[in-house]
């Protein structure tokens, strides 16, 4: 598989996303219960996440395993606002969220990309964690580690059906922006800032200025896909902001593959789907999540996405006849 | 004729071991300087402080007239001073079309650009390819820059500099690891990009051949001083030289 084969199904075509957004638009014509049109919409929210998520991992090659901070911010800008001012504030909230998101990333980025590496990951946790105890403690206001329910959505989005096409909507059109976002100057000097920030300063570039935009970007797509959560059983609690929220979005983009800008949406997919498929079956799903990850770290190390194009070309060359070439699986890298 | 760098009494000291000392020399706007001495005499630590890597203890280091003491990195390169690295600076995982389009929209300030695609920045991409024909890499443009042989990525390194349209170009071993037919065809590019790109060189070598081949003037460190300065014949024929450095090569 040549370079320019692989970078078409990277950056995939008019067909992938025409088939994209056929498959996800059918949902709600194929799902029998409501129940189904919620694990559809998780679908959909987690894949934005972790696609975001991955743009700061994968792409800038910064592990963040604080995240849920700001998905647990647009979930609580949904949430608290709609509680106490009523369902009318919510595309306002919406914005609110965001903002908050804009300032708190812009702040907290200042702080935690002064510091590389595992210093740079424990310090996001610390924070997630700091945020998680102050919505925890706060009982009177946040409903503590009961949550806030009952949260209603204007109009028609309080309509299931609605909702998942208003979730469907805004998850593949913020799929789209960061997709741009990879393959953009921007996106190709993220990647640079991640295999040899040296270079990038002697090209006049600023290292930690870019690793704080992306870091707010990022920071806010969380924030779009928490915001969106909260209208799905009208509730959110704190476990958003906890670290079992930032490890998820890690897991999914390692069993999709963090080398390629649709592993991590692969990955939430399928970790969705086993949460709720297996899980319906028995409680120990989170067994066979485990089993594949590691099945996966060892056999497949870039991911589903990764290693089924090291199929496809392994096939491809024994179709052709062609000697494989280990060199040239590896030219999505960083996409 | 104004120096376009002008180092003038530097100095630089880790604890009591002595880099740089009392460094003071011009290089003017078309000369190819070189820069030779001993493992250790301090000259990839001279370069590292004339682009801003390393803060010299006392001293100017005037690039255009300008001093670049205190200036960072970002800033000195985008007063016009390109460097290409002892190790080749590379961005592995990257074509090597796109490592030197990268260097091109950065010297384009395009980088904050996150709509378009990279490839559909037509002037980036059409200084980059010019770069690559240069460099004889336009056949590799499609490979991912780890892939390319020793020799290659070193010219790349030198490729991504060029992209920034330097006025000076600090090359540091170029040749460094390089079999001998590679030696040849990057001596040959030099001369060939020096008048391409109107370029002042200053270069570190080991490779005497390549020294005395095409640099204008050379200067001789020691233990971070400046044992010679002249032409390539003057060097040559200077005894403290021979003896502190050249010994059995001349």
């Amino acid at each position: 598989m040549g370079i320019s084969d692989m970078k078409s199904l990277c950056n995939g075509n008019t067909l992938g996303w025409g088939a994209l957004i056929l498959a996800f638009a059918l949902v709600p014509a194929l799902m029998t219960s409501q129940y189904q049109l919620n694990v559809a919409c998780n679908v959909l929210i987690w894949a934005l996440f972790a696609t975001s998520f991955n743009m700061l991992w994968g792409v800038t090659g910064m592990l963040s395993f604080g995240q849920a901070l700001y998905y647990g911010v647009g979930g609580y800008a949904i949430g608290l606002t709609v509680t106490y001012l009523g369902s009318q504030w919510y595309f306002a909230a919406f914005a609110a969220g965001l903002l908050f998101t804009l300032v708190l990333s812009f702040l907290l980025g200042l702080l935690v990309i002064r510091v590389g590496g595992v210093y740079y990951t424990m310090l996001t946790l610390a924070f997630g964690q700091l945020a998680w105890q102050i919505m925890f403690k706060m009982y009177d206001f946040t409903g503590g580690d009961d949550g806030l329910q009952g949260i209603t959505l204007p109009g028609l989005l309080a309509d299931k059906v609605y909702y998942y096409y208003f979730v469907m909507i805004l998850v593949l059109v913020a799929v789209w922006v960061l997709k741009r976002m990879a393959y953009s100057p921007f996106g190709l000097i993220l990647r640079g800032v991640r295999q040899n920030p040296n270079r990038v300063r002697f090209l006049g570039r600023r290292v930690r200025r870019n690793q704080l935009r992306i870091y707010v970007v990022a920071s806010l797509f969380a924030t779009v896909a928490g915001a969106l959560m909260a209208g799905v059983d009208g509730s959110v609690h704190t476990d958003m902001f906890f670290w079992t929220t930032s490890g998820e979005v890690i897991l999914m983009s390692v069993l999709g593959g963090i080398s390629h800008f649709f592993g991590p949406f692969c990955g939430a997919v399928v970790i969705i789907l086993i949460e709720d498929i297996v899980g319906a079956h028995t409680e120990y799903w989170s067994l066979l999540i485990g089993s594949i990850i590691m099945v996966m770290v060892i056999g497949f190390p870039r991911g589903l996405v990764g290693g089924a194009l090291d199929v496809a070309a392994k096939v491809r060359a024994i179709l052709q006849g062609e000697k494989h070439d280990d060199t040239t699986l590896t030219a999505g890298l960083g996409k | 004729m104004t120096p376009l760098l002008q180092l003038d009494s530097v100095n630089k000291a880790f604890g009591g071991l002595k880099v740089t000392q009392h460094l003071s020399f011009s290089v003017f706007p078309g000369e190819i300087a070189a820069i030779i001495g001993p493992n250790g005499a301090g000259k990839t630590t001279l370069f590292n402080q004339i682009t801003g890597h390393l803060l010299p203890d006392s001293g100017r280091i005037l690039f255009k007239g300008e001093d670049l003491v205190g200036l960072t990195t970002q800033a000195i390169v985008k007063k016009g001073l390109g460097r290409a690295f002892q190790v080749a600076s590379i961005f592995p995982e990257e074509t090597v079309l796109d490592n030197i389009r990268l260097a091109a929209l950065a010297n384009l300030d395009h980088t904050r650009r996150f709509w378009r695609p990279s490839a559909e920045h037509r002037q980036a991409t059409e200084a980059a390819v010019a770069i690559l024909a240069s460099l004889g890499l336009e056949e590799q443009g499609g490979r991912l820059a780890f892939e390319l042989s020793h020799g290659d990525q070193k010219l790349l390194d030198i490729g991504i500099a060029l992209a920034l349209q330097p006025t000076l170009l600090l090359l540091d071993e170029p040749t460094a690891g390089m079999s001998p037919e590679e030696r040849q065809r990057t001596r040959r590019l030099i001369g060939e990009i020096r008048g391409e790109y109107d370029l002042t060189l200053v270069f570190i070598e080991h490779d005497m051949d390549m020294v005395f081949d095409i640099a204008h003037t050379v200067r001789v460190l020691q233990q971070g001083a400046l044992l010679a300065e002249g032409s390539p014949a003057e060097i040559q024929s200077n005894e403290e030289v021979v003896k502190a450095y050249l010994g059995e090569e001349l």
